[in-house]
């Protein structure tokens, strides 16, 4: 089986203001279907980790594998393809475009992956939002609804172009635990029944430990 | 990807910072529009200008002159051959006028692949004879019709038209200020006593006005035919051979040309106006490089404006590009937004531009250098819209080119992590 991302040997440097060892030596692989979290205090490079296995941080020693592609020589028009095709993002803090309504959000990736008609994207587009139980906010302006909606129109897009992964980088950081019990729910209903990969970056104990595996990392390494 | 994806995204930028948008656009809106009425405006005038003097000015000039010759008696002395001979007092060799042959180069010249056209014309020096006054004549022969195809004559008529000559071969057209002195109107009969003492009496059938009063105080037309009769020559004394080339700058090559062949003096309208040639370009420089500075401010603005925008939506980029859109993707969303603003800034600016200009057009004014003229001199150009539309979108694309490198070269890690 192809794991979903697996990343060999990752050694990341800050040269700013100080020569740092962030990274040292990180070596993981996520097969799909798997809910995993990375937990660890701040600043031991969790969140560093992530971007780099997104594809967004360049600047690193060692290979990434993404569905089994070497992605670590790509360039970044490469890159922001793999991205726009095989990842889906969820941030800490929404993250949405606020002049654009819930539903043009959602299906923005799919227009730029452009592989499907704009009645199909509207259609999955509004397919999406109707699982995450916010189809009737469809049609506002993204910087109209809650702070939980957006978040769950936020993880609708990460979901439009049927990623292979999910990242997230402490996606519930910002919410009640109402919302947050509402995404947890979402990303586990995600994984076991459509067998997507998760990768979530959290600091929510309870959020982890109801997550399938749980890794945790100290000074730049992974430790568990 | 398909370019509408991006298009979209530019227009719902656009459309939801409205008011930045319309300011931008207004700039290039006023530059544009700066840029029309001004070249309209003033290549009007320098039309105006140059029609003063170049249109009634033939581009060759073919007469005869008299000067003193070159070669006198003592220079075909054999025995002073190797001396240096001072003569002093040297006259002009009196010569008749009249062009050597001018029917001959007439008809040969009006065959010539390069001409346009020709009109001869007869000089005659006489008076106006009114009671106890005489006032100086500058009377000129012409072919009138081909006179005023050539060179615009009828636009300096004021009074009677070019047929009413043509059609009296005891008619003449008179200067309106010699008019007024003599207190003549249409109608009446003038008398114009010549050198030799004649007296011709002639029939005013209109009036010419130049502009120029010296002129208009003492040059009347008449038919070729009367001034000939009025001097007492025969049909093949002409004086004068004015040339109109199909391309002007022909000019000083064929003068030259034409003075060898037929051993008469001549001149090209760029060595007789030299100075109008330089002032119209000079003008013209003028406006374009007001024109010029007036875009750059207008380009500065929009880069202004992109600039703040870009700043305002680094959030946007970052999401942009962290699901999938490359640097290109979004230099091209803020290039465009550049662009759309260029075009409709204008697209509006070529409208106020016509529009001031009809305005300026419809403008009383009366000269009297040019009495057909009644309202200010416009030049409704197409190319000068082509050529504003042009400038429009190549500055707006210049100035929105820096900020969306910048926006391309944004890090999308750098924003996430700095929230």
């Amino acid at each position: 089986m192809i794991p979903a991302l697996e990343a060999k040997n990752i050694n990341k440097y800050f040269r700013e203001p100080v020569n740092f060892h962030v990274l040292k030596d990180i070596s993981l692989h996520i097969d799909p279907g798997e809910f995993t979290s990375i937990m660890g205090k701040s600043g031991c490079g969790k969140s560093t980790l992530l971007y780099i296995l997104s594809t967004m941080d360049t600047d690193y020693e060692g290979d990434l594998f993404i569905n089994g592609q070497n992605v670590s020589q790509l360039n970044t028009d490469d890159h922001a393809h793999i991205r726009n095709e095989s990842i889906g993002f969820v941030f800490q803090f929404h993250y949405l475009l606020s002049e654009f309504s819930v539903l043009e959000n959602v299906m923005l990736p799919a227009k730029k992956l452009g592989k499907k008609s704009f009645e199909e994207i509207e259609h999955d587009a509004m397919e999406k939002l109707r699982l995450l139980g916010i189809d009737d906010q469809a049609l506002k302006l993204s910087s109209r609804i809650s702070g939980g909606q957006k978040q769950r129109v936020a993880i609708a897009r990460s979901l439009i172009n049927d990623p292979v992964i999910i990242m997230g980088d402490e996606p519930t950081g910002n919410l009640d635990s109402k919302n947050s019990d509402i995404v947890f729910n979402i990303f586990q209903e995600l994984s076991h029944e459509q067998g997507l990969s998760l990768l979530i970056v959290t600091h929510d104990d309870d959020f982890a430990h109801r997550t399938d595996r749980i890794i945790t990392m100290e000074d730049g390494r992974i430790i568990s | 990807m398909k370019f509408s994806v991006i298009l979209s995204i530019s227009k719902t930028h656009l459309i939801s910072r409205r008011k930045q948008t319309v300011v931008a656009a207004l700039g290039v809106t006023f530059g544009i529009g700066a840029y029309i009425i001004m070249m309209s405006f003033m290549t009007g005038l320098n039309g105006l200008l140059d029609g003063l003097v170049l249109n009634r000015t033939p581009h060759v000039h073919l007469y005869t002159e008299e000067v003193p010759s070159v070669n006198q008696p003592i220079h075909k002395v054999e025995k002073y051959k190797d001396q240096t001979k001072f003569v002093y007092s040297v006259k002009p060799k009196r010569k008749r006028p009249q062009i050597h042959n001018a029917l001959p180069i007439l008809d040969m010249l009006k065959k010539h692949p390069k001409v346009a056209g020709i009109t001869p014309q007869v000089r005659a020096q006489g008076f106006y004879l009114a009671g106890q006054t005489q006032l100086n004549a500058s009377i000129l022969g012409v072919d009138v019709l081909k006179e005023a195809d050539l060179y615009n004559l009828r636009d300096y008529i004021v009074e009677g038209s070019v047929l009413d000559l043509a059609a009296n071969d005891k008619g003449i057209i008179i200067g309106k200020g010699a008019a007024e002195k003599l207190s003549l109107t249409v109608g009446d009969l003038v008398q114009i006593g010549t050198i030799e003492g004649e007296v011709f009496p002639l029939k005013i059938v209109g009036f010419y006005q130049s502009g120029l009063a010296d002129i208009d105080d003492i040059q009347s037309y008449v038919n070729l035919k009367t001034a000939q009769r009025i001097i007492g020559e025969s049909a093949d004394y002409i004086t004068d051979l004015n040339v109109k080339l199909l391309d002007m700058k022909n000019a000083p090559a064929m003068a030259k040309d034409l003075g060898k062949q037929f051993d008469v003096a001549s001149v090209d309208i760029q060595t007789a106006n030299a100075q109008f040639d330089s002032g119209t370009s000079i003008r013209n420089m003028i406006s374009y490089a007001v024109s010029i500075a007036l875009l750059i401010v207008a380009g500065f603005g929009i880069y202004n404006i992109l600039n703040m925008l870009i700043y305002e939506k680094m959030n946007d980029i970052a999401i942009l590009k962290a699901t999938g859109f490359s640097g290109k993707d979004v230099r091209r969303i803020f290039i465009s937004q550049a662009v759309i603003i260029g075009f409709f800034g204008g697209l509006f600016g070529l409208v106020l531009g016509y529009l001031v200009s009809w305005l300026i057009s419809t403008v009383p004014f009366e000269s009297e250098a040019l009495p057909t003229l009644k309202t200010m001199p416009v030049n409704f150009e197409t190319s000068f819209y082509f050529i504003g539309m042009i400038f429009a979108m190549v500055s707006t694309f210049l100035a929105g080119y820096l900020p969306s490198k910048k926006a391309e070269r944004i890090d999308p890690v750098e924003i996430i992590r700095g929230q």
